[in-house]
């Protein structure tokens, strides 16, 4: 189906069922009971998820497959938000707009800063993307104000001229991003006994992009050109001494992974029309880093559940404080609750990002082939301890059934 | 096999949501049957704490949060009231807020405006707050201000300094207790012309963003218009941890003030490296070299150790002041954190009580009600005398404080020294003053 292998159309679909029905699974927990807090299910963190998920997918088709290890993607995705605003300040707050010009402009500038950076390979390239990153972000944060807002950021006005639309609505509000007329924010929710959950219009959109995505990807890792890309990876040298030049193909699989990122940005400002400088500080090019290799460079899922790992980790275990930690605790007595507190403080709330680095230490040391390994590894556990029977089907769905709260 | 195997799956979850939806009829978008954002419909209403736990201001953001926890305990009628026993509206019966008692949620903004969006959504769509505060920078408060305005909440600003937030940025959902850039330039203008004299040669180095840009700009025209002259204005990046090579060029100039419009660690490292270069022992023209910080806090105080003494700044609030409202204040909040509050600590504190009170007094949780109660609203004992709310730009008005550095502090805690109180008809000016020209409020927006 689709042009796609068996295999790769069950992946692809199975894609596209976790998104769809993402408003339940994410959802587990019934409103109001203590485990509520880990309820993943608002729309906010959901379209996080995938606009992500977007980001490392196309990270990845640099990194996993050509095996260049880019450090200032997050370039792409703040030129590409920045992009997006504009769109919005200046055309109108339709959505479709303001995507395509921040994958535009993304493109563009990817080309530029691929074209030099190509020019060398391993820890110089990573080095050069770096630089190019760091300078976006100073030019955006100090000297280029009147066009990114700065520290402040770039955001709607009042004043913004909007040619095809209204500066501003009959209520005296600033306009909302909409798709011909449905707002972004615009939800549905469905009370089911003690559960709520809630459809977003602005995260079906990005689940639509995001499955076109995904689509693209699998067409790219499966093409002529991704063999290309994954002798790059291989061994470039005797690549070219077959007389096939790396550079056009690395180039383009720069600027594919660099117009991802802009899609990303465009989304971003669509669910939530704001671009800050800090979109492209290193940190953040760090981040989609992290998200590849936890989730499983070079496979096609691998990066998408690595996204939903880290942004589950900052939105929901940093939201934990200590006064929820005693109501979990509050059964046990007074001094060993105390103690038991003290003991998971430092690893929640503010913590988290020392809850992130031991996760993501596991994983390297135990599954060097990241979350995909681990559910390959469960998997194929089940296979042998359970006959034969099924095993192939269960160690493909498996790790998606094992990281659902991640998605 | 595989295929069918999915498609069953796929069938199963279709027809347990068609069951589901069958079976409920309740079914309804709770936004539309809603009068506003999160209208709280149980025995308790959510607030959301929403301030820095990591990150460069993770000191003042922390401090917030225990302001914010004591405020939670005044309102619910637990500890000692604190400053509900001084405030001068009545409203609040520590029964919680309207009979509901509050709740919170926190959240780590990082000073990143995209984290502090993320945490302040959580917090609205998740676990249904329905007032926003905390912030301890200018851009995550103008970022999240924005927020809660399309949200429909309402936004009680923490420590944010900039002009913008209440300039050119403001919005109608949103409150900003603390002072501004302006204000500091008001006020210091008139104190350091007493000082220094009226003609002084000022040398300007500048963080390079947002609240560096209207801080100068605040300071150098209230100083010019008392006379003084700008050398240089020089912007510094904010990542700079060494500043010699922004000093060096002082030196050469024929500047006898620095003016060091830093914040945080920016401001504890330049300053450290202008003594350094023994600037403080110079002598230009005839007159002693002297520096000004325009932004001043217990926590920066504390960092720069004794090269503070003697050097200006203005300031929102001190632990030490005299009057009722700050003593209870300090009092409580000692007695449960065994330490005095920082001027980031009262203002959280301060805005939480006023949030309370305007629902109080409006009888609705509706952000239009709240902004009605607030707008225009006039109160006292809540540590700064008099204040008023202005209507036109949310921001309120008060005395502001002028400091400088002890030059035999006692403690750690008692760093600055209260020089003038600058009255407030001085530091007020029109709503469409040129540094705050270029926004407006819009309508309240009290979402769905």
């Amino acid at each position: 189906m689709f042009g796609l292998s068996k295999a790769d159309t069950r992946l692809f679909l199975i894609v596209i069922g976790l998104t769809l029905f993402a408003p339940f699974i994410l959802n587990p927990f019934p409103e109001g009971s203590e485990l509520a807090q880990f309820n993943a299910g608002y729309p906010d963190l959901m379209q996080r998820f995938l606009i992500f998920g977007i980001f490392a997918i196309g990270f990845n088709i640099l990194f996993g497959l050509t095996g260049y290890l880019s450090f200032g993607h997050a370039a792409f995705l703040g030129v590409g938000s920045y992009a997006g605003v504009w769109m919005f300040k200046l055309l109108g707050m339709n959505v479709l707009p303001a995507i395509l010009l921040s994958m535009l402009v993304a493109g563009l500038f990817s080309v530029l800063v691929g074209y030099i950076s190509l020019r060398r390979s391993g820890i110089y390239f990573s080095i050069l993307t770096l630089a190019f990153a760091q300078m976006s972000f100073s030019l955006a944060y100090s000297v280029l104000t009147p066009i990114t807002g700065g520290e402040t950021g770039l955001q709607l006005s009042a004043n913004d001229p909007r040619i095809f639309g209204q500066s501003i609505t009959d209520a005296g509000t600033i306009p909302v991003p909409s798709l011909f007329g449905l707002e972004m924010r615009d939800s549905f929710q469905l009370d089911v006994g003690a559960w709520l959950f809630t459809f977003n219009a602005g995260y079906y959109l990005c689940a639509v992009f995001m499955v076109l995505a995904f689509y693209l990807s699998i067409r790219i890792f499966r093409s002529p050109f991704g063999m290309m890309l994954r002798a790059v990876k291989s061994n470039q040298q005797r690549m070219t001494y077959t007389g096939l030049n790396p550079k056009p193909y690395t180039l383009a699989a720069f600027v594919i992974s660099g117009m991802y990122a802009g899609l990303a940005g465009g989304l971003m400002v669509a669910m939530d029309p704001l671009a800050g400088a800090e979109r492209m500080f290193w940190t953040a090019s760090g981040e989609v880093v992290l998200m590849a290799i936890l989730g499983g460079v070079g496979t096609l899922i691998g990066p998408v559940l690595g996204a939903g790992f880290i942004k589950y980790m900052e939105n929901i275990v940093s939201k934990i404080n200590d006064n929820i930690l005693h109501q979990w605790f509050s059964f046990l007595p007074d001094g060993l609750e105390d103690v038991v507190v003290a003991i998971i403080y430092p690893f929640i709330g503010k913590g988290w990002h020392l809850t992130l680095g031991i996760m993501f230490m596991l994983v390297v040391i135990f599954l060097p082939g990241g979350l995909v390994e681990g559910g390959q590894r469960i998997g194929g556990w089940i296979g042998r301890r359970f006959g034969k029977g099924g095993s192939s089907a269960e160690a493909a769905a498996k790790p998606d059934a094992k990281s659902s709260p991640a998605e | 096999m595989s295929k069918l195997d999915l498609g069953r799956r796929r069938v199963l979850k279709t027809g347990a949501i068609a069951g589901a939806g069958l079976a409920m009829p309740t079914i309804f978008t709770a936004q539309s049957a809603a009068a506003y954002t999160n209208e709280p419909t149980g025995s308790s209403v959510v607030l959301g704490f929403n301030v820095p736990q990591t990150g460069p201001y993770a000191d003042e953001g922390l401090d917030e949060l225990r302001a914010y926890e004591l405020a939670v305990e005044h309102l619910n009628g637990e500890g000692d009231g604190g400053m509900m026993n001084t405030f001068s509206s009545k409203a609040l019966k520590g029964n919680g807020i309207l009979g509901k008692k509050v709740e919170y949620v926190t959240g780590d903004t990082q000073t990143k405006s995209d984290a502090a969006r993320a945490s302040a959504k959580s917090m609205i769509e998740k676990d249904g707050a329905v007032m926003i505060t905390g912030g301890s920078s200018s851009g995550v408060a103008v970022a999240v201000q924005a927020l809660c305005q399309d949200a429909g909440v309402i936004f009680m600003a923490g420590l944010t300094h900039a002009n913008d937030t209440t300039g050119k940025d403001k919005r109608a959902n949103g409150f900003r207790h603390f002072f501004n850039s302006y204000m500091s330039g008001a006020a210091l203008a008139p104190v350091l012309a007493n000082q220094y004299g009226t003609d002084r040669n000022a040398y300007y180095l500048t963080a390079d963003y947002n609240w560096g840009y209207t801080t100068e700009e605040a300071i150098s025209s209230a100083t010019e218009a008392m006379g003084w002259n700008t050398v240089q204005k020089v912007l510094t990046p904010l990542a700079a941890t060494d500043f010699s090579s922004y000093i060096a060029p002082v030196l050469n100039s024929d500047a006898d003030v620095l003016v060091l419009v830093h914040y945080g660690g920016n401001m504890v490292n330049s300053l450290t490296n202008a003594v350094q270069f023994g600037l403080r022992d110079r002598v230009v023209n005839g007159k002693n070299f002297e520096i000004v910080v325009p932004l001043y806090s217990e926590l920066m105080a504390r960092g720069a150790g004794k090269n503070i003494a003697g050097i200006f700044g203005s300031q929102n609030w001190d632990w030490k002041f005299q009057d009722e409202g700050s003593k209870a204040f300090v009092q409580s909040f000692g007695t449960k954190y065994g330490f005095p509050p920082s001027q980031a600590a009262h203002t959280c504190y301060v805005q939480t009580l006023l949030y309370a009170d305007a629902v109080e007094r409006a009888g609705t949780f509706n952000p239009c009600g709240v902004v009605e109660a607030l707008e225009g609203f006039e109160f006292d004992g809540m540590g700064n005398g008099p204040t008023l709310y202005r209507a036109e730009d949310h921001q309120c008005f008060k005395d502001v404080v002028v400091v400088k550095g002890k030059e035999n502090p006692e403690n750690e805690f008692d760093l600055v020294e209260q020089v003038e109180i600058t009255p407030v008809e001085q530091v007020t000016y029109a709503p469409d003053h040129p540094q705050f020209a270029g926004g407006s409020l819009g309508a309240c927006n009290p979402g769905a």
